[in-house]
C-alpha cells in the first residue's frame, strides 16, 4: 500500500512541471479534457491547477458515474428501495443523490426504507444470506471499473439459484459518451486533447480508444489517478499537440494493456448487452451508450421483475450542466452556481458528486482567485 | 426569518459537519439558545456563585455517545463516554471534578458485555481521577435502541485567568495538533469493513485534561483555543473555528501528522483523513511567538509525543480553511457536507 509515495513525490512533480513550463508553446492554449471524476478529484485534491502554465486549460468531464445518473433512474430506485420488504444495496456515494422533489436514497432510508451501502458487488450476496426472507436488489451504476464485479454477482446468483437477488442496471459505456463529446467539440470549442480513464482503461484495454483518436484527430493520452500520473499525461499531451500528432498513448502501464482484461470483459458480454440508447444527466440520450441485462438474466433483472418504467424528469432550466460537460463553459459562467446550486442542494450532474466539475470547484476552489 | 422546518432527521444530521450545524441552529439554538450555548464551545463556563468573586468558575458539559460496535480495537462506547465528557471539559481550560452518567439499554442486552463496558468506564473514570457521582438507566424494547447509548455530564472548575473558546482565534496566531489525524475513525471503519492491520490500528479514545494542563500551564493568556477534532475531523473543527473567530485559517499537508496505515485505508475506502472522527487529540491555536514552548511541552507528554505545528490564522473578510499541498498547489478545505461517504472511483 506504500505504492502511493513515489507517485505523490513532489521532487519528481517538480521535474515533471518544469519540463511542461518548457514545453509549451506561449503563443497558443491547449485545451485538455480529462474524462473521468477520479482525474478531477485529484486535480483539486492536490491543487494541481495553480501549479501549471495558464495556457494550459484543463476542463473537467462527464466521467463521474454519479453526475450523470438521470434523475428518472434514482426515481426507480427509490421507488424500489420504498416497496416493503426490500433491501436495496447501493455504493456510498449514490445515497445522496438527489431525485424528483429533493428525494434521495438516504432521505428515504430516514422515511423506513431498508437501504444498505455496499463496498463491493459481492456484498450483496452477504447480505441475502443474513436476510433470506427480504427481496435484495442492487442498484448497479458506474463506467467499466464497476461493471464486471455486477457481471460476477449475477452470474454467481446465477449459479446459486438465487431468487430474493436481483440488479438495477445503469452501467454505461465510456468510449460512446468520449465520442458523443468529442462530436460536439468539432462544432467547438475545440478540445486539442483528452486525458483518458485509469480505471476504465484497465479493464476496457487501451485499443478502443485508437478509432476515436483518428477519427477526430484527437490525442489521447490514458492516465493514473495519482498526481505524477496526471502531469506527466499532461506533458505528453503536450508533445503530441506541438508535434501535430494525434495518437492513443498509454502513461498508466503499470496497469493497462491494449487488450484490457479479457476475463472481465468475458463476464461482461456474457451478461449483459447494448442499450440502443441511454439517457445521461447533462448530456441527454447518448446511442450504444449504456448496458442492459440479457434476457438470459431476466429473473434477476429488477426492471422486468418489478415492472418498473422508466420516466424521464428535465433538468432545471436555469442549469448549465449540459455545456460545462462538454467544455463549452465554466462553473462560473453559471447562474445558479453557488446560490440557488451548492454541494447539499445540487440541481444538476456537476453538482452532484465531489467528482462534478461544480462540486470541485465548488469545495476546494471557491476562495482562489487563480482556480479555474 | 426562520425557515420552515421540513424533511426528517437523516444520518448527515449526525456527521458534524454542516448538516449537524445547521439542525443546531434551526431547531435547538432557536428554541433552547441564551448566553451559555450561543457561545458554541464544547461546555459552558457558569456564572460564579457570589458575584465578583476571585475564585474559580464551574465548566459544565454534556455529550452523548453512540457508536458500532461497542467494543472496538483501543476502547469501547464506556471508556468513550468518559473520556468524550472530560475532553470537552479539557478544551475549555477548565480541570474535570465530576461526571454524571445515564444509560439507555436494549432489551436483550448481554449483561457480560454491559458489565465489560461498565468496567471500562469505572478503569477510565479513575485514570483520570474524575468520579462518577450520579447515574440513571432506562430499558427500551428490543429494536428502539443500538445496544448501549451512554450520555455523560461532566463539571469541572475553570482556574482564573484562563479563557479559551472557540471565538479567540486571533490572526497571526499558530495552529498546533496533538498528534496523528483519524486513528479512532479507522479503526472503528476497519474494524466494520474487515480489514486487518498487524499490528492492529487502536482508536486514539484518550483523557486530554494532563497535556491540556502542561499546554496551560506556562502562559495561559498565550492559548486562544483549544479544540478535539472529534466527529467531521479536522477539517470541520477549523472551519468551525474560522466561522466563530471571523478569521482564515491555513494549513500545510506536510506537516499534517498521519500514520501510513491511517493513509492507505483511508485511500483504500475513499476517504478524506482530514474528516475523520479523533477522540484522543487536540487542535491548539496560540500565540506564534508561544508555539515553540508549547509544541516542546506537548511532545514531552505521553498524549502528545507527535505533536506538530500544522498551520495559521489569517485575517479575512470571510472565513475559510485552505490547504497547501505537498505539490505547493492549494486547496480549499470545506466543512464536511452530509454523511461522510466513500467515492465509487
Amino acid at each position: 500500500m506504500k505504492h502511493h509515495a513515489e507517485y505523490r513525490d513532489p521532487e519528481a512533480a517538480k521535474r515533471v512541471l518544469k519540463r511542461i513550463h518548457q514545453s509549451v508553446d506561449p503563443s497558443r492554449e491547449y485545451r485538455f479534457m480529462e474524462f473521468c471524476g477520479g482525474h478531477t478529484h485529484a486535480i483539486s485534491r492536490f491543487g494541481l491547477h495553480g501549479l501549471l502554465p495558464s495556457n494550459v486549460r484543463l476542463i473537467h468531464g462527464p466521467g463521474c458515474p454519479v453526475c450523470v445518473l438521470p434523475i428518472g433512474r434514482l426515481d426507480m430506485a427509490i421507488a424500489l428501495a420504498m416497496k416493503p420488504g426490500v433491501i436495496l444495496c447501493c455504493y456510498g456515494d449514490t445515497l445522496r443523490v438527489p431525485g424528483s422533489e429533493g428525494n434521495s436514497l438516504q432521505k428515504a432510508r430516514a422515511y423506513g426504507a431498508d437501504v444498505r451501502m455496499v463496498y463491493s458487488a459481492s456484498e450483496v450476496l452477504t447480505i441475502a444470506e443474513q436476510s433470506p426472507s427480504a427481496d435484495v436488489v442492487f442498484f448497479a451504476i458506474g463506467f467499466e471499473t464497476t461493471t464486471p464485479p455486477t457481471a460476477h454477482l449475477l452470474l454467481e446468483t446465477q449459479r446459486r439459484g438465487l431468487n430474493q437477488v436481483s440488479v438495477l442496471c445503469n452501467h454505461v459505456l465510456t468510449p460512446a459518451a468520449i465520442r458523443a463529446i468529442l462530436e460536439d467539440s468539432e462544432q467547438g470549442p475545440r478540445l486539442d486533447g483528452l486525458v483518458g480513464p485509469a480505471h476504465v482503461s484497465v479493464v476496457i484495454g487501451s485499443s478502443p480508444y485508437t478509432p476515436l483518436a483518428s477519427d477526430f484527430q484527437m490525442p489521447i493520452v490514458i492516465a493514473g489517478f495519482e498526481p505524477l500520473d496526471i502531469l506527466q499525461a499532461i506533458l505528453m499531451l503536450i508533445h503530441q499537440v506541438n508535434e501535430d500528432r494525434h495518437a492513443v498513448e498509454n502513461e498508466y502501464t503499470r496497469a493497462v494493456v491494449p487488450e484490457g482484461n479479457q476475463r472481465a470483459l468475458m463476464a461482461m458480454r456474457e451478461v449483459f448487452e447494448t442499450r440502443e440508447s441511454f439517457e445521461w444527466r447533462g448530456l441527454g440520450s447518448i446511442a450504444d451508450s449504456g448496458l442492459r441485462i440479457r434476457s438470459s438474466f431476466a429473473s434477476w433483472d429488477a426492471e422486468s421483475r418489478y415492472d418498473l418504467a422508466y420516466q424521464a424528469v428535465a433538468d432545471h432550466k436555469a442549469c448549465e450542466c449540459a455545456a460545462i460537460l462538454r467544455g463549452q463553459k465554466e462553473p462560473l459562467d453559471c447562474k445558479v452556481f453557488g446560490t440557488a446550486c451548492t454541494p447539499e442542494t445540487p440541481l444538476g450532474a456537476c453538482m452532484v458528486s465531489s467528482e462534478g466539475a461544480c462540486a470541485a470547484h465548488f469545495t476546494y476552489g471557491r476562495n482562489l482567485r487563480n482556480f479555474r | 426569518m426562520r425557515r420552515p422546518i421540513a424533511g426528517a432527521i437523516t444520518l448527515a444530521h449526525g456527521a458534524g459537519g454542516r448538516a449537524s450545524h445547521q439542525l443546531i441552529q434551526e431547531i435547538f439554538l432557536f428554541h433552547l439558545g441564551n448566553p451559555f450555548l450561543q457561545q458554541g464551545d464544547d461546555g459552558a463556563v457558569l456564572d460564579p456563585l457570589e458575584p465578583g468573586s476571585q475564585g474559580g468558575r464551574w465548566v459544565t458539559a454534556t455529550d452523548a455517545h453512540v457508536v458500532t460496535p461497542l467494543e472496538f480495537p483501543g476502547g469501547d462506547i464506556g471508556r468513550l463516554a468518559v473520556n468524550g465528557t472530560i475532553n470537552d471539559l479539557a478544551m475549555m481550560g477548565a480541570s474535570p471534578r465530576y461526571l454524571t452518567a445515564a444509560f439507555i439499554l436494549e432489551e436483550g442486552l448481554s449483561l457480560a458485555l454491559l458489565d465489560r463496558v461498565v468496567a471500562s468506564m469505572a478503569a477510565a473514570a479513575k485514570a483520570a481521577g474524575v468520579p462518577v457521582v450520579a447515574g440513571d438507566t432506562k430499558v427500551v424494547e428490543r429494536g428502539k435502541g443500538d445496544g448501549i447509548f451512554i450520555t455523560t455530564s461532566g463539571f469541572g472548575l475553570l482556574p482564573p485567568g484562563i479563557q479559551c473558546g472557540g471565538c479567540r482565534a486571533k490572526p497571526g496566531d499558530a495552529v498546533l495538533v496533538s498528534g496523528t489525524l483519524g486513528d479512532h475513525a479507522m479503526a472503528l471503519m476497519a474494524e466494520r469493513n474487515g480489514l486487518i492491520f498487524d499490528p492492529p490500528l487502536l482508536s486514539d479514545t484518550a483523557a486530554l485534561h494532563g497535556l491540556v494542563a502542561d499546554i496551560l500551564t506556562p502562559r495561559p493568556a498565550a492559548v486562544h483555543v483549544l479544540r478535539d477534532p472529534t466527529r467531521g475531523g479536522v477539517a470541520t473543527v477549523l472551519n468551525e473555528i474560522a466561522q466563530q473567530s471571523k478569521v482564515a485559517i491555513e494549513i500545510d499537508e506536510s506537516c499534517l501528522p498521519m500514520r501510513p496505515e491511517v493513509t492507505a485505508a483511508a485511500e483504500l475506502l475513499g476517504l478524506d483523513p482530514l474528516y475523520l472522527a479523533n477522540e484522543g487529540k487536540v487542535i491548539v491555536i496560540c500565540e506564534a511567538t508561544d508555539a515553540d514552548s508549547i509544541l516542546l511541552r506537548m511532545r514531552e507528554h505521553p498524549l502528545g509525543q507527535q505533536s506538530s505545528r500544522i498551520g495559521e490564522v489569517l485575517a479575512t473578510s470571510r472565513p475559510y480553511v485552505e490547504m497547501k499541498t505537498r505539490w505547493g498547489g492549494r486547496r480549499l478545505v470545506d466543512w464536511l457536507m452530509g454523511e461522510l461517504l466513500p467515492r465509487i472511483c
